[in-house]
């Protein structure tokens, strides 16, 4: 893409995402929840669309950030624990003051990206000898293991959840201040992967995706290079988390975990937006965003069956998703160059008459 | 978790007997289920997410079908041939194209399956759990520490006789061979005048009708829920993934190992962990096998 | 020619257009008070969701049509504005949000379930708006300190405890009991485990089993089978509806007699229906029953309601205690605008808490923290033939139970 059109995309983003919640301040929460699926499906697609390891258990490192963080802001005021502030006979009641309670949170973001990338490393270290469908099948059947443990950790509250420390401050400010979170934690992650995907390292994980051996062969070090992606999704992902476990207000492991929704929500979107391109999955989640907030409460009951359905044509009838269509209709805004052989471009045959 | 290990070796090691039971019940619907999707998986390299959610569909139309006083005997076949027909139809529409894609495709464009039909059938029975109860008279053994109820062994045989059927129709039946000859080679089966279409078409609504025939199970034995599917379709992969493609007995018996561990995991470190051991099994198998394939270098694709 | 720049302005319009055409409905206006509730329409709470909308509705056609609110001489009808939560506690707080903040509700009702009421509660009390609740009765919801959060029903530590309390009344050594127990990996559950859990300890028993069963799981089969090997004197179950209806049916098949059986739920799950023969002796706790003595000047005495709830939803062949309280929501509503007369939200708020009354769903009056106190949770007892018994000391229990099977 050329460098003026970038530059107006990313303007006109950034104006709406600064803009949104003053022009819309009743649609705070839901825009940031846009940013939280632009996140994901971006952070997803990193793995999936561009290096070929197709995830469906990304959902799992969603929770654990959730869960550290909650004992993070917890327990850094009251070492007794997360445990005795949500058990069910409510022992403690915690009162934090603002800047206990803004150092809790962003201590606690923190702490959730680096150990949901912590817990990557160690996932890591079994699941990187699977490829494609079996990846796939286990990073599934980790979330669900990761889900199911969860809940019989007695020091996180086990199956009765969290409540998560209430906003100290106006109601108005609880919104816009989790949406900066995610707004900000997504522009970083955006610029991360996209300078990510401008060198080497860019250019590796697509081999890795093209054909692994070939390039093990050739002497890239394909098992760091995976680990480094799943570590840089794993982080926003926690992060991401930590912030969305503060929106709810209340944890438990289906809020954390939600492994047939969220889970599959972030590979739908790359799907409709269009895998292995920087704009495909923010795209498909800006659309996919819209279709659910405005469909949801018209098609109340049917609306996992529409979404099922979405899912199911999209991926048979529609599989390269929008970008993916866009840059084969139309390569020269992508700056790709199509080689037309022998065929001349109007350009050539002016040049030549 | 101690106590739990005094309580099954030392002070009444019978209830262990009961434990296997279990287990061996359980496997028996969980092999069944495993093997049509090896079937699948192993003919048309399609990996049905959506295993389970057939299962818990066979297990409904069973429900509506139990209205009608029908003996469980009556059940079965229909039960099966209406999820053959459902198959078919989800062929067609949907599997059909998805099968000269990659494999991911076709991961999720059953997983999109899933969603939509335990949508579906959440709206039209609801989400609370429902059970059959055909009121069989349970058996006894050892002073009242092991109950069997009858329709447990009724649906063990009933499990063995599909299974026996179904390996007979793979080996001597006409289909069956053009079954495992498109299994092989595809082109060579269709330059042998194979409809390797008509082939899938078969292959698919067949494991749609053994899914079916495991629901049936489920539903007089346990509970049906719209979104218990997926814990069938995770057990089913544990058990293909640990057995391999082609190997009906290692299904078979990795289907009852599965379901042994299970319970008794559950019996000695806590029923908390009964929905995570089946997961667990999964990645330890995956594992496994990642190592041994390591050392030749390769990687479990 | 498609780029990303038109993509964000369109996006921005598409927004903008659905925000004006969103109805912005304001607390009071005209002669409506207006209400509003997440509640769980789909999803796994859908059925209960629904009892309890029902609930609501039916309180406010009654109240309508008996002469509406008064307030500061005038009369007012009621209404309630409803989303759908999807039974997904972090869509039930957004939804709060949107009530309160787009739709300018400034009253609430609560949602179905103690994960829901938990993740909606710290919205409403954030923005000052009292919120009635019927159906979160999970006691930390009460230890929070929240002062705009409000329940009727009995918190769910009362539920099965007064299971042990009967056990320790019929034994002569109360301390000698052994409590074998399984509960579901969910926070109402759990709740319900911990207030069984505190009166085993004020007694003295022993736990001889403490299951915990996975949320998606439908097999007790290994908790009963160790529960025939060690023999206690009582069963605890607590797993919703799906607890009660795997525990029953396998009660059955393993022919378990232990001595007193207890359970939440079986109502819903109509275990004594599906089996008659293991539901024998099963005690159930239960929030309200039609039979109750209580009366009030708006719905009559207990069996006044069920019969008119009945008659405006004729598939009910029982009522659940979920509709039952929830209608008793809506009253304390009416009850606190015209003990206010007016509307602003504290004074309102101040009213509910010193609602003090006798309702058909049993009597009324909010602690400070906002439980209500005045309430038991009672419990019933299935006899041979089905029916429930009401359970008032141990000497009206069938003890010990002892089933043919």
């Amino acid at each position: 893409m050329n460098n003026r059109k970038t530059i107006l995309t990313y303007l006109g983003l950034g104006l709406f995402g600064i803009l949104g919640p003053v022009l819309f301040p009743a649609y705070t929460l839901s825009i940031a929840y846009l940013w939280m699926m632009v996140l994901m499906a971006s952070t997803w697609d990193l793995l999936g669309g561009q290096m070929g390891y197709n995830s469906l258990g990304n959902i799992a490192f969603f929770g654990i950030g959730m869960y550290v963080s909650a004992i993070v802001q917890v327990s850094i005021f009251y070492p007794g624990g997360v445990a005795e502030y949500t058990s069910a006979m409510g022992s403690i009641k915690p009162e934090f003051t603002a800047s206990q309670y803004y150092y809790g949170i962003f201590l606690g973001l923190i702490a959730a990206g680096f150990v949901a990338m912590l817990f990557s490393l160690v996932f890591g270290s079994f699941m990187f000898g699977l490829r494609g469908p079996y990846f796939a099948i286990g990073s599934l059947g980790l979330a669900i293991a990761v889900a199911e443990i969860t809940t019989t950790i007695n020091y996180v509250g086990g199956a009765s959840g969290i409540s998560m420390p209430m906003f100290p401050g106006d109601i108005e400010f609880r919104s816009v201040f989790f949406y900066i979170l995610c707004f900000v934690i997504t522009v970083i992650a955006h610029f991360l992967l996209r300078w990510l995907y401008s060198t080497q390292f860019g250019l590796a994980i697509n081999a890795i995706r093209d054909d692994e051996d070939k390039a093990e062969a050739m002497g890239i070090p394909t098992r760091i290079y995976k680990q480094i992606g799943w570590g840089i999704t794993a982080f926003f992902m926690g992060s991401i988390g930590a912030v969305a476990g503060n929106m709810a207000g209340f944890i438990d492991k289906e809020v954390a975990y939600p492994i047939p929704t969220f889970g599959i929500f972030m590979v739908a979107m790359v799907l409709l937006g269009g895998k292995g391109t920087l704009w495909g999955p923010v795209l498909g989640a800006v659309i996919f965003h819209i279709i659910k907030e405005t469909t949801w409460t018209y098609l109340l009951g049917w609306q996992w069956v529409a979404l099922g359905l979405i899912l199911i044509v999209n991926i048979v009838y529609f599989q390269q998703g929008i970008m993916g269509w866009l840059q084969s209709r139309y390569p020269e805004m992508f700056g790709i160059v199509v080689d037309k052989g022998h065929v001349q471009t109007k350009k050539q045959d002016k040049a030549e008459a | 978790m101690l106590d739990n290990l005094q309580l099954l070796f030392v002070w009444a090691p019978i209830i262990n007997v009961q434990i296997i039971l279990e287990g061996i019940f359980l496997g028996a619907v969980f092999a069944l289920s495993a093997y049509g999707l090896a079937l699948v998986w192993g003919v048309m390299n399609i990996k049905n997410l959506a295993q389970g959610d057939f299962v818990i569909m066979g297990g409904y139309i069973s429900l509506a079908l139990s209205n009608y006083n029908l003996s469980i005997f009556i059940i079965l076949p229909l039960v099966m041939i209406i999820m053959f027909f459902y198959g078919l139809i989800v062929y067609r529409l949907m599997i059909k194209r998805v099968i000269d894609q990659d494999m991911f495709t076709s991961l999720l464009a059953t997983f999109g399956l899933s969603l939509l039909m335990q949508q579906v059938m959440n709206l039209i029975w609801g989400p609370e759990v429902q059970i059959i109860d055909l009121d069989l008279p349970v058996y006894d053994a050892f002073d009242g520490f092991v109950t069997i109820p009858s329709i447990k062994i009724i649906s063990l045989i009933l499990a063995a006789v599909l299974s026996i059927a179904i390996i007979i129709f793979m080996k001597k039946s006409r289909t069956g061979q053009a079954i495992r000859a498109t299994a092989q080679d595809p082109r060579a089966a269709r330059v042998l005048g194979i409809d390797t279409d008509q082939i899938y078409a078969f292959t698919f609504s067949l494991n749609s009708a053994i899914c079916g025939a495991a629901g049936v199970f489920v539903s007089v034995i346990w509970v049906l829920q719209p979104f218990y599917g997926i814990t069938y379709s995770v057990r089913s992969f544990a058990i293909v993934t640990a057995a391999g493609l082609g190997n009906l007995p290692a299904v078979i018996t990795a289907g009852f190992g599965i379901g042994l561990f299970e319970k008794y995991v559950g019996a000695i470190i806590g029923t908390a962990y009964e929905v995570a051991a089946p997961v667990s099994m999964l990645l330890i198998v995956l594992v496994f096998r990642q190592i041994s394939m390591r050392k030749n270098r390769q990687a479990v694709k | 020619m498609i780029n990303k720049f038109m993509l964000g302005v369109g996006a921005s319009l598409v927004l903008t257009v659905s925000s004006f055409t969103t109805a912005t409905m304001a607390k009071v206006e005209g002669d409506t008070i207006t209400l509003g509730s997440s509640i769980s329409l789909t999803g796994k709470y859908a059925t209960n969701g629904l009892h309890t909308q029902r609930g609501y509705d039916y309180a406010v056609d009654v109240i309508n049509s008996s002469g509406g609110v008064k307030v500061g001489g005038k009369t007012y009808k009621l209404a309630v504005k409803y989303y759908d939560d999807e039974s997904t506690p972090a869509r039930g707080a957004q939804l709060a949000e949107r009530l309160i903040q787009q739709d300018g509700i400034e009253y609430m009702l609560g949602p179905y379930s103690s994960g829901m009421t938990k993740a909606i509660a710290p919205v409403s009390e954030k923005f000052g708006v009292p919120m009635v609740e019927a159906e979160g009765a999970s006691r930390s919801l009460f230890t929070q300190g929240y002062k705009y959060l409000f329940a009727v029903l009995s918190t769910s530590n009362l539920y099965l405890s007064t299971a042990i309390d009967l056990a320790a009344e019929s034994s002569s050594d109360p301390s000698s009991i052994r409590v074998a127990m399984a509960f579901e990996s969910d926070p109402f559950s759990m709740d319900v485990r911990a207030g069984v859990v505190d009166a085993i300890n004020k007694y003295g028993m022993k736990i001889v089993i403490d299951d915990q069963l996975p949320a998606d799981l439908s097999d007790m089969s290994t908790t009963l089978t160790k529960a025939k090997a060690l023999k206690p004197d009582i069963l605890i179950v607590s797993g919703h509806s799906k607890g009660a209806a795997t525990a029953a049916r396998q009660i059955n098949e393993m022919k378990i007699n232990i001595p007193m059986i207890a359970m939440t739920h079986c109502e819903a799950a109509k275990v004594q229906e599906k089996f008659p023969k293991a539901a024998d002796g099963f005690l159930c706790p239960t929030q309200w029953v039609e039979t109750l003595s209580k009366s009030d000047s708006m719905f009559g005495t207990a069996a006044e309601w069920n019969e008119g709830f009945k008659a405006a939803h004729p598939s009910y062949t029982s009522v659940p205690y979920q509709s039952a309280q929830a209608s008793a929501a809506v009253y304390v509503f009416k009850e606190a605008f015209e003990a206010a007369n007016k509307f602003d939200q504290d004074a309102v708020r101040d009213a509910i808490s010193g609602v003090e009354m006798e309702t058909f769903y049993g009597d009324i009056k909010f602690s400070d923290a906002g439980n209500n106190i005045a309430k038991p949770m009672f419990m019933r007892q299935i006899n041979a033939s089905g029916n429930y018994n009401l359970v008032e000391t141990a000497k009206d229990m069938a003890f010990p139970r002892k089933v043919a099977y």
